[in-house]
């Protein structure tokens, strides 16, 4: 591959100059956002080079075993970061185990689903294959998965007058949340629907524009986009209907009562 | 019959009372007692401990969707919906013409039916609640505040069509601030406080 051309730590460094425009900015309208920013830009280009270097590291090894345990690390960080920031989510372990549970079948299934019936690497569990597809499955689903059941605990919340005045009725969870869910599935699936439709006039996706700079040619790096972007667009789908009936049995009971007492707003709960 | 035993609700002693068919039974008591709360365990809609029977079966013997549609809870600020009143009164169950009569019984044209929501004051929307919450002609009415925001001569109305549940043979709980309407509908009536008000020296 004579066109790659490897980045010195110097090119990176003149390429940070770009991060001080944020910093700029916030500086003028006073957004407060200085830490913030040095914080987090610090924070990425650690968390990168250390994912860099276990990467490489991993990669030699190709031990099932470490694969594993990466898979499991990125698998439990998703999970969290899915139910984190929700402005009001299910109090407890529930919603954690909701999210990560909901990660760990769809990552599992698609990550299986594209080593063993599409690529067949050789091993099949080659970590050199999985995990950077369990990562992008993982990416997006979490993103589904946060927003449906942000959105389904936010219009529980804001309707449940009217979910009530259902359940009295004598109809069943399902039948009194039926909007609600609805409402949910869709805000889930609008992020990969934008994507797919949007990539390739508006965006290069991430990985493609990555393996073309790194010399792929352009044709075979779709290819691999347009594979990832199926695996995507399943998971995703699979997550976000998972989350969201998981998350419908969460805030009612089996008496079809609405337990909004289940959920915690996000300046109420407790730390962890 | 409804009847309720030892039913725990969180700041009020524990409740064992009994009302017949065709009876009325008025909750009194000041304001956050535990009125709503008090009806809404009896349908079921708060997890609360304690024992509630319809003619001898208890609400967890049968599914919450059975116990409801025999035992109705009608809020004080009711929810809607779907676009109209009637989508919602619809689901509810009832025939139409048993709609539409009810609706005119309480003074509103049944055109209103399929008006938007939205677009409906308070309390012609009280009032359609109240239509829906009789439509399927449920055993046991839980009313909250029924008339709460209503004019004179629409709550002179909605109480006719109470009495006419009583008449009918159905049990009927009610809150209800206004204590001439307690004194017209009411066979029994149950004080609600705070023993730890009353009782201490």
């Amino acid at each position: 591959m004579s066109s790659y051309v490897s980045l010195s730590p110097a090119d990176l460094a003149l390429a940070s100059i770009l991060i001080l425009v944020n910093a700029g900015v916030s500086m003028a309208f006073r957004l407060g956002l200085e830490r913030t920013l040095l914080l987090t830009t610090l924070r990425m280009v650690v968390q990168l080079l250390l994912i860099g270097l276990v990467l490489r590291w991993i990669f030699q090894q190709t031990s099932p075993l470490w694969t594993l345990l990466l898979a499991s690390i990125m698998i439990a960080a998703a999970g969290r970061e899915a139910i984190t920031r929700q402005e009001r989510r299910i109090a407890g372990w529930s919603s954690y185990g909701l999210g990560t549970g909901t990660l760990l079948m769809v990552g599992t299934f698609a990550t299986i689903f594209a080593v063993g019936g599409v690529i067949s690497p050789d091993p099949w569990y080659a970590p050199r294959y999985v995990l950077p597809i369990l990562g992008m499955v993982l990416g997006n689903s979490l993103t589904g998965i946060a927003l449906s059941l942000d959105t389904l605990t936010s219009t529980a919340w804001r309707e449940r007058a009217a979910i009530e005045a259902r359940l009295a009725l004598g109809q069943p969870r399902l039948m009194a949340l039926r909007e609600t869910t609805r409402r949910a599935l869709k805000t889930g699936m609008t992020p990969i629907l934008n994507a797919m439709a949007a990539s390739g006039i508006v965006s290069l996706p991430g990985m493609m524009t990555g393996q073309i700079l790194a010399g792929v040619d352009p044709v075979e790096a779709t290819k691999y986009q347009v594979l990832i972007m199926f695996l995507i667009a399943g998971s995703t789908a699979l997550g976000v209907l998972l989350a969201t009936f998981g998350g419908v049995l969460l805030i009612t009971d089996d008496r079809h009562r609405l337990r909004l007492d289940r959920l915690v707003t996000k300046e109420k709960a407790p730390a962890g | 019959m409804l009847r309720v035993e030892q039913l725990t609700i969180p700041g009020l002693p524990d409740l064992t009372f009994e009302v017949g068919d065709g009876q009325c039974l008025a909750i009194e008591g000041p304001s956050g007692i535990g009125k709503t709360r008090l009806l809404r365990a009896i349908a079921d809609l708060d997890d609360v401990p304690g024992q509630v029977f319809l003619d001898g079966a208890e609400r967890h013997e049968m599914p919450a969707a059975q116990w409801r549609r025999q035992v109705r809870f009608a809020a004080a600020e009711p929810g809607w919906w779907g676009e109209t009143a009637r989508h919602s009164i619809e689901e509810a169950g009832g025939t139409l013409e048993r709609i539409e009569k009810m609706t005119s019984d309480l003074g509103l044209d049944p055109a209103i039916l399929d008006r938007p929501v939205s677009q409906l004051s308070t309390g012609e929307r009280l009032r359609l609640a109240l239509v829906r919450a009789l439509a399927d002609q449920p055993r046991v009415i839980l009313l909250d505040e029924p008339t709460g925001a209503l004019d004179k001569a629409s709550a002179a109305l909605a109480e006719e069509l109470i009495r006419y549940q009583i008449l009918a043979g159905r049990t009927v709980a009610l809150v209800s601030h206004d204590r001439g309407q307690i004194e017209r509908l009411a066979d029994l009536r149950l004080q609600l406080a705070d023993p730890a008000a009353g009782g201490s020296p």
